[in-house]
């Protein structure tokens, strides 16, 4: 018997590809510049698979898959597009906007958001389903954070680079289902945090406005990439 | 202990077992519990002393003997004789009836057929044993199996065994029992884990609760059987806080398994070890998800992850994870007994054996039943049920819990097995079944169930923890009278993304309840809607 | 070529679409003559006329007032756009909604007034109890997000109208824009 080949051959969108075995539909689409929605996930992070916009359909399954956690094999044939697919990537999003108060036009990351940009890609200009219109706080207790509850996506990027990267596990989720919110410590308000080292990285991997800068007013705030860097730094192997 | 050793205890425990010449049962499950058959037992024991039977008469806390709806119940075992609704001072007179004519009023009719149409395979133990004491079960031939498998078969010719015998995972899915024990005993890891799924969160379900309460060796003794065929050194049973009788008497069952070499190291003096390790839920339905309920183990907070990787491969610890309910561990023993072949001989085709079933509802004899797969649900509900009180219609049965559909009063002919009733967009869920008559409006039995699943929601995935949010608020609206035929619309097509675009089980299954009432009583939902906006606007 | 007849509106906004509008500048002279404004906040006209071709609606639907308008201009409108955040998603105009209106009344009306502290009865419509989209009250036939809309995308949105086409807006708009 030959050794198995560490390198697959697949089709997405009906182009032939190749990829090592091990990686995800989501790396070996965009190493081809085809575009998949994502916003849960974040390379560098570990992947959760919770939003659901990056489902995929893959020939002889009837189940979509979320390609950011997926992984290829020999002969695979994945469909990035399709008039279902991008129903129900909408309607993911509509849900997602009509959840909490996402009001982008006094948003302090509006025109850097990544909800915002996702809603234009994939051309949702309104959201069908009534918008829910809950209370939420604020929390401004930290002297160099503020956080707004209103704009979470519950994408839990802040939870994990807080335990992955920062190690200091600052983050995390309380309550279930609608409920769900992310707390600082056991919730406590942000700046009486013990565990938190103010390093930051949760504000800038937040898609939304709702981790940012104090001080920063509507459009005002960007956010820096450096799990890239970070990663290379640390002579992480691309696989 | 070596296993000659406990096959003379055994003889021994039989022995004193049937050497009184009346045995008073009480049941002591939750059901009769509440309703005070402790305070029966005192006064039954009370009254033996009293009457100076203490040589020939012996009072029994037992598990549950089924007809929950007319406890507290009490049985006389030799003379077969059932009394429900026994009150304390019905004991002086059951005493004093002891070898005569029995107590008329509060006597059961044991030839109706709740008793006679069901078949006790699970249950066979319950409500004849005490389950506080290991020696009750091995009087009734309890271990004998995990001694049988133990002495003589290899782990390969269990794994056979089962899958011969066909059956089916009693947690909901109904995935072939000796396929996943197959996969976990050929994967590869430095240690595997056997898990029992008791957390049991379908509102409305309550047959784990009783296996363990009842006949918890049964469990252990499955469970061990499991994991000498799949190679795993700890096993976890995951049950939920709620359920402290269960936990109680599981506990109990572990310890006296350990003092008679049954669990633990070296088992019966063999190079085969296996301990039980119990760990609580906080009484989440997402819980009991298979991975959710590996992350609660590991202390993690429970939510569901995507598979792949299955449990059978990567679960606790990520490593490879046998993971079944506790029907399922309790049908094992009885398969090694009595072979494949016996087990298979029951039931269809497709599903094997016997379901436990908890009935309630609009329903006369509620409780809990084991009846043959294949059995019609009419049969279930008209005979073994007793029909409908009231003079009332049946209306439909719903199956499945919040997973499960509706099936309609014209289906109920069906068939009871895993096709049938997913065939009638249904499922065989993990034995909850509830009968509604015909004043229930479907829109609200829909609402209800979404309600249960928006509130249980573990809120990780954006369809399920917003959809169900959405779709609750639809029906409400619905309910409400408020709602045009675009709101419908907007429902169905809400169906459609959850059920197809949720991370796990849960959502997965949410939108099956308004699906299946959608299916067969859309006309109750259109009675209720206005003419949509689009015309109400052409109108004005 | 006979003119089409349009009609603009704002119920609860800032005018800001309507000042968009105004800044297609010269390109407003070429629609002049497509184009016959019939009713709205640039002509004077008190009645919803019939027979509309296109309805721009700008403002969420906050009071009474709003949903009777907007439901007039419905009835009366061959087409309906949905102008602007605060139509399409009911933007800060909803940013009251958390609040019952009384609340809101008096907040407004008798905190942070300096005369006259009184809630208005007459004249000033009745608040509905929370500001929504116009779509969740009426059909929409084109949606045009933005806060607000630049000119190039009305204009690019109302030129496709005009030449009976539907027009996809996403890529010169976008919510918060
Ligand atoms: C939301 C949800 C809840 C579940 N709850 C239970 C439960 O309470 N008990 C159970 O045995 N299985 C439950 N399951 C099924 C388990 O994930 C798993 O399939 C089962 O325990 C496997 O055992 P089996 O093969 O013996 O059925 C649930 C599944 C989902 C999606
Ligand atoms: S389907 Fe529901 S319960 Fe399951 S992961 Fe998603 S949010 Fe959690
Ligand atoms: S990016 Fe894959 S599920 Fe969110």
């Amino acid at each position: 018997m030959t050794p198995s080949s560490r390198v697959k051959t697949l089709t997405i969108d009906g182009r032939p590809v190749s990829a090592r075995s091990g990686e995800t539909i989501l790396k070996v689409a965009r190493e081809n510049n085809i575009f998949i929605p994502t916003l849960c996930h974040m390379d560098g992070l570990s992947p959760v698979g919770a939003c659901r916009l990056c489902l995929v359909e893959i020939k002889g399954s009837s189940k979509l898959v979320p390609a950011c956690i997926t992984s290829i094999f020999e002969g695979m044939e994945v469909s990035t597009k399709s008039e279902q697919l991008d129903k129900y990537r909408k309607m993911i999003l509509a849900l997602l906007f009509s959840e909490r108060n996402h009001v982008c036009s006094v948003c302090v990351s509006n025109g850097h958001c990544e909800l915002q940009t996702l809603a234009q890609t994939l051309g949702l200009e309104h959201v069908h389903v009534p918008y829910l219109y809950p209370v939420m706080d604020v929390d401004a207790s930290h002297e160099r954070f503020v956080s707004d509850h209103s704009r979470c996506v519950l994408c839990t990027r802040c939870v994990r680079v807080c335990e992955e990267i920062e190690g200091a596990h600052t983050w995390d989720i309380m309550g279930r289902g609608a409920e769900a919110k992310i707390i600082s410590d056991l919730n406590q308000p942000w700046g009486f945090s013990e565990s938190c080292t103010s390093c930051g990285k949760c504000v800038h991997v937040c898609p939304t406005g709702a981790l940012f800068e104090a001080g920063k007013s509507t459009a005002e705030m960007t956010k820096r990439q450096f799990l890239p860097y970070l990663s290379l730094m640390r002579g992480e192997k691309n696989d | 202990m070596t296993p000659d050793e406990i096959r003379v205890s055994a003889k021994k425990y039989r022995a004193e077992r049937t050497k009184k010449k009346h045995h008073v049962c009480v049941c002591m499950a939750a059901g009769c519990l509440s309703a005070g058959s402790d305070v029966v037992k005192t006064a039954l024991e009370e009254n033996i002393e009293k009457e100076g039977l203490g040589d020939s008469c012996e009072v029994r806390g037992v598990g549950c003997l089924g007809l929950c709806s007319a406890g507290p119940l009490v049985s006389l075992d030799k003379e077969r004789v059932l009394y429900q609704n026994v009150k304390p001072h019905h004991a002086g007179d059951i005493i004093k009836s002891l070898g005569k004519e029995p107590v008329k009023e509060i006597q059961c009719d044991l030839d109706q057929p709740f008793f006679i149409s069901q078949k006790k395979v699970v249950l066979e133990n319950s409500g004849r044993i005490d389950p506080e004491r290991i020696e009750d079960y091995l009087a009734v031939g309890g271990y004998s199996a995990l001694i049988e498998v133990l002495t003589n078969w290899t782990s390969s010719e269990v794994v056979d065994e089962v899958t011969q015998s066909g059956l089916r995972g009693r947690g909901g899915g109904g995935y072939p029992t000796g396929l996943k024990w197959s996969t976990v005993a050929k994967a590869d890891g430095t240690e595997k884990y056997v898990v029992c799924n008791a957390d049991e969160g379908d509102p409305g379900a309550f047959m784990d609760r009783c296996i363990l309460e009842s006949d918890p060796h049964r469990v252990i003794e499955g469970m061990t059987i499991a994991s000498f065929a799949v190679g795993a050194k700890l096993g976890y049973v995951y049950v939920r806080a709620e359920y402290p009788l269960a936990i109680d008497r599981l506990r109990k069952a572990i310890q006296q398994a350990k003092k008679f070499d049954l669990l633990g190291a070296n088992i019966l003096g063999m190079p085969f070890s296996f301990d039980i390790e119990i760990r609580l839920g906080a009484g989440a339905f997402v819980c009991g998800e298979e991975t959710a309920l590996i992350a609660s183990i590991e202390g993690k907070r429970g939510n569901p992850r995507p598979r792949p990787p299955y449990p059978a491969e990567r679960g606790v610890r990520n490593q490879p994870t046998l993971i079944n309910n506790v029907e399922t561990y309790a049908n094992i023993a009885p398969i090694i007994r009595h072979g494949a072949e016996w087990y298979s001989g029951m039931g269809t085709e497709s599903s094997k054996g016997t379901k436990v079933f908890a009935l309630a509802g609009q329903i006369k004899n509620t409780g809990l039943i084991e009846v043959p797969m294949g059995i019609s649900l009419s049969e279930i509900i008209y005979e073994i049920g007793g029909g409908i009180p009231g003079g009332k219609k049946c209306k439909a049965v719903q199956t499945g819990g919040p997973s499960g559909g509706c099936i309609p009063e014209e289906h109920l002919n069906i068939s009871v097995d895993y096709e049938s009733l997913k065939s009638l967009g249904s499922i065989m869920g993990s034995g909850g079944m509830i009968v509604i008559d015909e004043t229930a409006n479907m829109v609200d039995v829909a609402q209800y169930f979404m309600e249960f699943c928006r509130s249980e929601s573990c809120g990780k995935c954006v369809p399920c923890r917003v959809g169900t949010v959405q779709m609750h608020k639809l029906l409400e609206k619905i309910s409400a009278g408020d709602a045009t035929v675009d709101d419908l619309t907007l429902l169905i097509d809400l169906c459609d993304l959850v059920r197809n675009t949720s991370l796990c089980g849960l959502g997965q299954t949410a939108p099956n309840p308004v699906l299946s009432t959608l299916r067969f009583f859309r006309d109750e939902y259109a009675a209720l809607l206005k003419p949509s906006s689009a015309t109400a606007a052409a109108d004005e | 070529m006979t003119k089409l007849r349009l009609a603009t509106t704002w119920l609860d906004g800032c005018s800001g679409c309507h000042m968009s509008f105004l800044d297609m500048d010269e390109l407003l002279v070429d629609l002049a003559g497509q184009i016959e404004v019939v009713y709205g906040p640039l002509v004077d006209r008190k009645d919803v006329p019939e027979e509309i071709d296109i309805a721009l609606v700008e403002g969420a639907v906050s009071s009474e007032h709003d949903l009777e308008l907007v439901r007039k201009l419905r009835a009366n409108s061959r087409i309906l756009v949905s102008l602007g955040d605060c139509a399409v998603t009911s933007n800060v105009p909803a940013m009251r909604n958390h609040f019952p209106v009384k609340q809101v009344l008096e907040c407004g009306y008798q905190q942070n007034a300096d005369r006259n502290q009184s809630i208005p009865s007459d004249v000033i419509p009745a608040l509905l109890p929370q500001t929504r989209p116009i779509h969740e009250y009426i059909p929409v036939d084109v949606f045009i997000p933005g806060c607000p809309p630049c000119a190039k995308a009305i204009h690019f949105a109302l030129a496709a109208l005009l030449k009976g086409e539907t027009p996809d807006v996403h890529e010169l708009t976008r919510f918060g824009a």
